[in-house]
């Protein structure tokens, strides 16, 4: 009787567990897994004008690749990266570090107003900055007018990417500074209290307690923030009209896809498009992870 | 808000191990700032930090009071001549046969049942991989983890070309489905389910002689009340301010939600023959953002305690 029921009992959960994430395994697989096997398969074919649809190999991979638009693409979201993710988490952490220190007047304050931000859709922060940035009800013409000055709006082709870059920064810095400062949290008392009995001043605890802390935190934000660079379409998507001359089509290689997917009806290439830079941001995020980490068990 | 309701909040997701660590960490706030002067030098930049973020915000409120008028011939960061908003935001209303509020009917649809469910699902299978052993679990674990790195962006094309041929673009399904995964919920979920639900409790409930449904419904799901309350904020923001998929996924402006609106109004201005309404674009923004701003600020605890549970991953 004792062993039935404790084979019963052993068995019972083994196929509810199952069931409580089939839901998510099955809508997962549906829209997670499925659309990246069909890009792979679409991406081996090409509907030519002669014959339509034909299976060409990895001729679409050849094609994007030896097409200088993919890489202005990838140029423009790599120098975002190598400019604004630095920036951004530098911004984040200083705040972060800030708050936690105690010395703010009015901290919970800055945290919250820092944060706000992130609720705003990106469709709205960029209509918001690209109306400000503009010249002919923005604050770029105010403050001409104000000062006599005769700056002219950042929505030029050589600016666009750093009025980009600002936006993103304001979308997302209170964001990383909540997951910093929610590190920062976690750190044992002991150490500060140790640090203080051997005479540590304030920049030497940030170094040699704070900073080592959260390296975890540290790499998952960078993480984060090398996809989303890589992955950057919203905003260049949003500006295009307010900027039709700055932000070209084939901007940012998702920009570029999305084109090629309208516009173009070229679903092989943008499939292409899709599965390299999927690929491409897949090994950076990796290499960091492995930095981070390898640095960890130094 | 009061402090003790967050403390089995923060306290029940750290893995068991950190917990007295965190504790001690809570702790010490009070204590630091004994000895800790306020620096005026610090506040001074934390406040140009706020300025910053604040003011575009400010600059939309000023500028949703202005008649177009006045938004090309007024100083952008003070009031025009007419105070304007109650116009605007009736303007807005009445546009287009009233077509804003059907966008923001269409945004509340998704984010209900596209966020709703997506934290639904996120919390079945979040409470499966932390309370159950069975096949195919530590697969499901690497899947997930994996699928965290990878952003809706990167799906979108490749989900469209597939939609497509299955023929369910331009139906809310296609602005649905995506939105119903959420690895990180599910992340959160699995973290929040493991350190908030003893084993000994489901054990009882089982010897007792209760099916797995009923344990989980009357049982785990109360504990789980904090992280399912942040997985729904987060996702809610995610569908909110949804603009890529939408923007692939429909043609036909009766299923759009309130960004891709918002958008096609601002496009309009530069249309051959379009209609320039700037006005509406701002003061519509205006409404767009005032529901999740309010939610954010009603719903702080969770979402700062949430954030807190996501960074200790490692």
């Amino acid at each position: 009787m004792t062993s039935t029921t404790r084979a019963r009992r052993a068995g019972a959960p083994r196929l509810a567990g199952l069931g409580f994430l089939a839901p998510f395994a099955i809508v997962f697989a549906l829209v997670f897994l499925a659309p990246i096997a069909y890009a792979l398969f679409l991406s081996l074919f090409a509907d030519r004008l002669v014959g339509g649809v034909q299976f060409v190999g990895l001729e679409n991979f050849g094609s994007i690749l030896s097409d200088p638009r993919f890489w202005s693409g990838v140029g423009n979201v790599a120098l975002f990266l190598l400019v604004q993710v630095p920036i951004m988490l530098f911004l984040s952490l200083l705040v972060a570090l800030a708050i936690d220190s105690g010395r703010v007047h009015g901290a919970a304050f800055v945290r919250l107003s820092i944060f706000l931000p992130y609720a705003v859709p990106a469709v709205v922060a960029t209509l918001m900055w690209g109306f400000m940035y503009g010249d002919r009800f923005g604050l770029v013409r105010g403050f001409n007018e104000l000062l006599g000055t005769s700056v002219s709006s950042p929505l030029a082709p050589d600016t666009v990417l750093a009025a980009i870059g600002n936006i993103v920064t304001w979308q997302f810095v209170g964001y990383n500074m909540l997951i910093f400062f929610a590190a920062l949290r976690t750190v044992p008392a002991s150490l500060y209290e140790a640090a203080e009995i051997d005479g540590a001043g304030e920049l030497r605890v940030v170094t040699a307690i704070k900073l080592p802390a959260i390296r975890g935190a540290l790499v998952i934000a960078t993480i984060f923030s090398i996809i989303g660079s890589f992955q950057l379409f919203n905003e260049p998507s949003i500006l295009r009209n307010l900027a039709p001359n700055a932000i070209t089509s084939y901007f940012t290689p998702n920009l570029w896809a999305y084109e090629l997917s309208f516009s173009g009806q070229q679903q092989g290439l943008a499939a292409a498009v899709a599965i390299l830079m999927g690929i491409l941001t897949a090994v950076i995020a990796y290499l960091v992870q492995l930095r981070g980490m390898r640095r960890e068990q130094r | 808000m009061s402090a003790p309701v967050i403390v089995p909040g923060v306290t029940g997701r750290r893995p068991s191990s950190l917990r007295p660590t965190s504790e001690r960490a809570r702790r010490r706030r009070p204590a630091g700032m004994r000895h800790r002067r306020r620096s005026v030098p610090l506040t001074i930049l934390m406040g140009v930090a706020v300025v910053y973020t604040l003011l575009p915000l400010v600059w939309l409120l000023i500028n949703a009071t202005k008649t177009q008028a006045d938004l090309f011939s007024t100083f952008g960061l003070w009031f025009g001549g007419e105070f304007a908003l109650f116009d605007n935001i009736g303007r807005v209303l009445a546009y287009g046969d009233g077509i804003f509020g059907r966008w923001l009917l269409n945004t509340l649809l998704y984010v209900v049942v596209g966020a709703g469910g997506a934290t639904l699902l996120a919390t079945l299978g979040g409470y499966a991989i932390a309370k159950f052993r069975f096949r195919g679990r530590s697969a499901a674990i690497a899947v997930v983890l994996g699928a965290v790195a990878i952003p809706g962006t990167a799906l979108a094309v490749p989900t469209f070309l597939m939609f497509a041929r299955i023929g369910i673009t331009d139906t809310p399904l296609a602005v649905i489905l995506p939105s119903l995964i959420s690895p990180f919920g599910l992340y959160l979920m699995w973290v929040f389910a493991s350190e908030s639900i003893p084993d000994e409790l489901i054990e009882a409930a089982r010897v007792d002689g209760a099916s797995e449904l009923r344990i989980f419904a009357s049982v785990c799901m109360p504990l789980l009340g904090p992280g399912i309350v942040t997985v729904l904020l987060f996702t809610t923001v995610a569908t909110w301010n949804n603009y890529f998929l939408p923007l692939i996924m429909l043609r036909n402006p009766d299923w759009y939600p309130l960004t891709i609106g918002l958008n096609s109004w601002n496009n309009q201005a530069t249309t051959a023959g379009g209609d320039a309404i700037f006005d509406l674009v701002i003061t519509g923004s205006l409404l767009a953002i005032i529901p999740l701003i309010a939610l954010f600020l009603l719903l702080q605890r969770f979402w700062q305690s949430g954030l807190a549970a996501g960074s200790v991953k490692e």
